[in-house]
């Protein structure tokens, strides 16, 4: 870090001066060696005050980039591993919540699809006893049939209605996941800016344009949150329709 | 119809798997990855593969290409279901011979309505 105030070079540079002073003193000049002593001092106190300058900047410098650094060790120690297990904890909350989802949908569709064909086996019946083509033992039956089965719609709509509440609560997820999205979105941003100015504080003004440098390549990119951002993206199912018609497909 | 199901994600293979119970497709098996994947379909009677892209280890592109490489494997149609949705992806896919693509997130008519052109391609060169 810290370059020295003044260098050998610079000393030599002095010493034309320094031979005239002494030839003025000798000669008897005195005049003239004491505005030959008058200007070796303006020279070293300039020095002095640009040196100065310097080791001013420096320290500042230091300073900036030691709080900076001391933020990214923050970052990087904590923060980052931080983010990570809130991302893992957004996937695992959504599996959970889709599983939760399904379950409550596999439970409730037997019930729905065994009432609706009960009802449709006992239709063509209830329509014989509306043609009165059916004797009175019959009717007998099919009355105690209908009893049976609005018990049946009766437990089995509580059922699936509590299925469906589950289908509700199950999106709970997306308030808890939303908020945790939310933070690690923020920590992304903290790290970009102070990486950005890290970069500025240590010279080459050039270098934050390579943090937008564009991903080449065919790796996989997972869902695109904004594919009107990108020209080579398609925007839904019917643009790879066309697409692929295009190719002969 | 036995139906392979390739997703690294186990919701995304049981909702896929939902809907293909919904078109009457009962026998099906689930792989998360395409190194996972391809052993069961090269040592099982699979008629039909859906597959992600973007999947740990092996990807579905990967497997796709291992697939059509593979003599015993070449003819099976293949179905990619993805949420890669670039279009020089799209074409690396129908290069390697994919059958049909599907982007996420889906629908169940889109589903269906991919599937019965893939059959009906299929019996038309049958």
């Amino acid at each position: 870090m810290g370059a020295p105030i003044s260098t050998a070079g610079e000393m030599q540079d002095l010493l034309p001066s320094l031979k005239h002073v002494i030839s003025d003193i000798e000669a008897g000049e005195d005049d003239k060696a004491r505005e030959g002593f008058d200007e070796l001092t303006r020279i070293r106190e300039s020095q002095l005050f640009s040196d100065m300058g310097a080791m001013t900047r420096q320290l500042h410098d230091a300073l900036r980039s030691f709080e900076l650094d001391a933020n990214l060790a923050d970052v990087t120690e904590i923060q980052i591993p931080d983010a990570k297990e809130r991302l893992n904890y957004v996937i695992t909350k959504t599996e959970e919540a889709a599983h939760r989802t399904l379950n409550a949908m596999d439970e409730a569709a037997p019930l729905v699809k065994g009432l609706g064909s009960t009802a449709e086996k006992m239709k063509p019946r209830w329509l014989r006893l509306k043609r009165k083509e059916m004797v009175a033992g019959e009717f007998r039956v099919l009355l105690g049939e209908l009893l049976v089965y609005l018990d049946r719609v009766q437990a089995d709509c509580g059922q699936v209605h509590n299925c469906l509440s589950q289908v509700v609560m199950a999106q709970d997820f997306q308030d808890l996941t939303g908020q945790v999205v939310r933070q690690v979105i923020q920590l992304v941003q903290e790290v970009e800016e102070n990486l950005v100015n890290m970069i500025r504080v240590r010279g080459g003004a050039k270098a934050p344009a390579a943090i937008n440098a564009p991903n080449v390549g065919l790796d996989a990119k997972g869902p695109r949150i904004n594919p009107d951002d990108d020209a080579d993206v398609v925007s839904g199912q019917d643009d790879v329709d066309d697409l692929l018609l295009s190719l002969g497909f | 119809m036995k139906i392979l199901v390739v997703d690294d994600f186990s919701t995304m293979r049981r909702i896929i798997k939902n809907l293909l119970r919904n078109l009457g497709f009962n026998n099906t098996s689930e792989a998360d990855d395409g190194s996972t994947a391809l052993p069961m379909l090269q040592n099982g009677d699979f008629d039909f593969l859906v597959t992600d892209w973007n999947m740990p280890i092996m990807q579905g592109i990967d497997l796709l290409k291992a697939v059509r490489a593979d003599e015993r494997l070449a003819a099976m149609p293949v179905l990619l279901v993805t949420a890669e949705a670039k279009k020089t992806q799209i074409i690396e896919a129908a290069q390697a011979g994919v059958n049909g693509y599907i982007v996420k997130p889906f629908t169940a008519q889109t589903l269906k309505e991919k599937l019965e052109k893939i059959f009906e391609r299929l019996e038309g060169t049958a």
